[in-house]
């Protein structure tokens, strides 16, 4: 697995472990699937913890355990199913602050979507990454410098950006 | 007509050079065949029968004579010399090669155009009435609408993913045009009791292998909560669309399985939960917009022209061309045309780069330079002074622009077909031409009135089949093509779906079944009832009945050739 924010390639401190009790054997911080996340937390109460939701989770399964997590890695089944993109949408709404990761075989044109949708990092199998480079994604996220919509990513949107540069010119 | 400011020109600038990246990233592998294919598909590049189509977006269906110039140009330097206008109001070339592609999206942003999302699982090229602004039945003028939409749609950061392709129609008037019942999302401009504008706001229409009706989910959205709401309306289908099954993901699926009643009560428990504020235009843009779509600078005129009245007692071809093809402008002594890309034996929504070049100017002369495409696959002239039909008429007719059969029975929609389309299961176009040249005769036309007929070579129904007054859908059974013909189609804001007259038959018998079926339409008519208000009120039994005979009559000369 390779692990890209946009600051480039980065390190993985978290142990993917799918069982209660591999979770508790494990060293470090753990990212557990959802199901297990209650019992690991009971068990290790205020633990630097992972859950991992597929895609297709609703935000109300997610919810009740969001302040305990330092980060949420939602799953996508293939890089073209949108459903994490809205997912990222609804996790960060709930006022979630920590790392949002999107976990799967997304591709390198995704990478300003992912950013703009809320998500800080994407974890890539190891033969996509051979495919697609760190540069490369680094690259594609920097190809459209403006967006129309506002609300998503930390740039101004177009609009806003009219809005500023008409009350610029009318003072 | 709207113009690019800095930042729309920088956007789809950005967006060729993107388009290029990938195209060299497919080239070196960094990117798979599959990964590749919905990257192309979004910006309109799809693999057909014989080769690559280029499918450009017109914004809700509004050109300028230069972009049509640039159009021409394309045509000629890297196409056969001919584009195709679609039932989606958008163009494409049939011919291109990858390799120019990025060129040719180059040339299209020198005239401030695009090839963004006109195909893939995202949102579509918005589409509108092609008499926006024109008609005098407008509450308001429906562009500024979509093209805040298509801005806001570009390139949308959580909405790139769908379950499939959704659309989006948008209506300013009270008779339907846009066809906004059959789309994913239909938008009809209204005032509530106070006078306030705002929306009607209709979800999950289609048409396609299961056609539907959409469902108004919100009577009255206010005007300045669009984007807001449709960013609901998305995230819901985003997150809820069925992903398992292609022929089910459209959202008119998931509202269907939801049930209309939960479908808008998620609609709305996400609608509460979002920031509106923060996601809507600001009044200031919604106005800039606007600002771009005034009326342009009408002379003052009488209401009727003397000039066009003598001209065209003095020449019969000119007044049914006016009767049948003039539409009628809110501004006194101006009038709308529609140039009917139908041509008897032509393929409907063909264009050659010489007709293109020939329209431009008349655009340019004669109608403040602006031209609008339709959905039927024609063409219209938005602003002509009454006083000038007489020249431009004279023009299009050496053009070969000059049918006057817009909306009569020769009018025909066919989608590409086996001639071009590699999903096809029957010809389309043939079978056009073929009704077409039966009904060749000018004062038969007239006679039979205004039928709309539509055409579709499968059941995915690019010809609209379904909302046609008659609807054929080409399909293939047991190796030979078989088309099914349904009565009754109508997308307007009567929307229903066509019915059944019987078992399909051959391609040859087509022709003479729809002299049947008009046939029972004119014994059926009372009054001055146009084809489709006869179906309305007779019924589909009579149209059923004259089916059932004309097939009876076909047997026996079938079974003696064989
Ligand atoms: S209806 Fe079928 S044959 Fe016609 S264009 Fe669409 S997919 Fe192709």
């Amino acid at each position: 697995m390779t692990l890209i924010t946009e600051d480039g390639a980065a390190e993985d401190r978290f142990t993917r472990a799918d069982t209660l009790e591999a979770a508790l054997a494990a060293e470090g911080p753990v990212l557990v699937p959802l199901p297990v996340a209650a019992d690991y937390l009971a068990k290790r109460p205020g633990a630097e913890t992972g859950i991992s939701v597929p895609g297709a989770t609703s935000i109300d399964e997610i919810r009740p355990h969001l302040a305990a997590a330092a980060l949420v890695a939602v799953e996508f089944p293939g890089f073209s199913d949108g459903r994490g993109f809205s997912l990222a949408r609804k996790i960060r709404r709930e006022g979630f602050a920590g790392t949002l990761r999107a976990s799967g075989p997304l591709i390198a044109d995704q990478f300003a979507d992912a950013l703009a949708c809320g998500f800080t990092e994407v974890e890539l199998p190891e033969t996509m990454a051979n495919r697609q480079p760190v540069q490369q994604w680094l690259a594609a996220k920097e190809t459209m410098s403006v967006h129309y919509q506002t609300g998503y990513g930390t740039e101004p949107s177009i609009l806003q950006q009219r809005l500023t540069a008409r009350k610029g010119a009318t003072r | 007509m709207y113009r690019y400011d800095e930042f729309d020109e920088r956007f789809v600038r950005e967006r060729v050079a993107q388009f290029r990246g990938q195209v060299e990233r497919r080239i070196d592998g960094s990117l798979s065949e599959d990964e590749f294919k919905p990257l192309r598909l979004k910006n309109g590049l799809y693999l057909q029968l014989h080769a690559y189509m280029l499918r450009i977006a017109v914004p809700y269906g509004t050109l300028n004579s230069r972009q049509l110039r640039q159009l021409a140009h394309i045509a000629e330097t890297y196409d056969k010399g001919y584009g195709h206008f679609t039932t989606r109001q958008n163009l494409q070339f049939n011919w291109p090669k990858l390799k120019d592609v990025p060129d040719i999206l180059g040339l299209l942003a020198d005239v401030e155009m695009h090839c963004i999302q006109t195909s893939g699982n995202c949102i579509r090229n918005v589409t509108s009435d092609q008499f926006a602004g024109v008609a005098a039945d407008e509450v308001e003028d429906p562009r500024p609408t979509a093209e805040l939409i298509r801005q806001w749609s570009s390139l949308h950061p959580e909405f790139v993913w769908l379950p499939r392709k959704f659309k989006i129609a948008v209506t300013g008037a009270s008779h339907d045009r846009a066809a906004i019942k059959v789309h994913d999302i239909g938008l009809k401009l209204k005032r509530d009791a106070a006078g306030a504008v705002g929306y009607e706001v209709i979800v999950g229409g289609g048409l396609g292998r299961t056609p539907m009706i959409g469902k108004v989910i919100r009577e009255f959205l206010p005007k300045d909560e669009l984007l807001a709401y449709l960013e609901a309306v998305m995230r819901v289908y985003n997150s809820e669309g069925r992903r398992d099954n292609k022929f089910k993901a459209r959202v008119k699926i998931l509202v269907h399985e939801t049930g209309e009643e939960e479908f808008r009560a998620r609609v709305e428990e996400e609608y509460a939960r979002l920031d509106g504020p923060t996601i809507n235009a600001p009044d200031e843009e919604v106005r800039r917009i606007a600002a771009y779509f005034a009326p342009p600078a009408y002379a003052t005129l009488p209401e009727t022209s003397a000039v066009l009245d003598a001209a065209r007692a003095a020449d019969p071809a000119l007044d049914r061309f006016v009767a049948q093809n003039g539409f009628a402008h809110k501004q006194p002594g101006y009038i709308a045309l529609t140039i009917a890309l139908k041509e008897i034996g032509a393929v409907p929504g063909d264009m050659s780069a010489a007709q293109m070049r020939a329209f431009a100017d008349l655009a340019e002369t004669y109608s403040f330079d602006e031209f609008r495409v339709t959905h039927s696959q024609n063409l219209v002239l938005p602003h002509v002074r009454k006083d000038d039909v007489p020249a431009v008429f004279a023009a299009l007719k050496a053009a070969g622009l000059a049918s006057a059969n817009a909306g009569l029975i020769t009018d025909i929609i066919a989608c590409p077909g086996l001639d071009y389309c590699a999903l096809a299961t029957a010809k389309s176009i043939p079978i056009a031409q073929a009704i077409a040249k039966t009904f060749a005769d000018e004062k038969r036309q007239a006679a039979i009135g205004e039928l709309p007929i539509k055409i579709s070579g499968c059941i995915n129904a690019c010809g609209h089949h379904h909302v046609g007054a008659i609807g054929i859908l080409g399909l293939e059974k047991g190796g030979r093509e078989n088309y099914q013909i349904t009565v009754g189609g109508d997308a307007s804001e009567h929307a229903a779906l066509g019915e059944r007259l019987g078992p399909g038959i051959d391609a040859e018998d087509v022709p003479a079944a729809i002299e049947a079926i008009v046939e029972t339409y004119l014994a059926e008519r009372e009054g001055g009832e146009s084809f489709i208000e006869t179906v309305r009120r007779a019924g589909i039994e009579p149209f059923k009945a004259g089916f059932a005979s004309f097939l009876d009559d076909r047997a026996p000369a079938s079974e003696a050739a064989e």
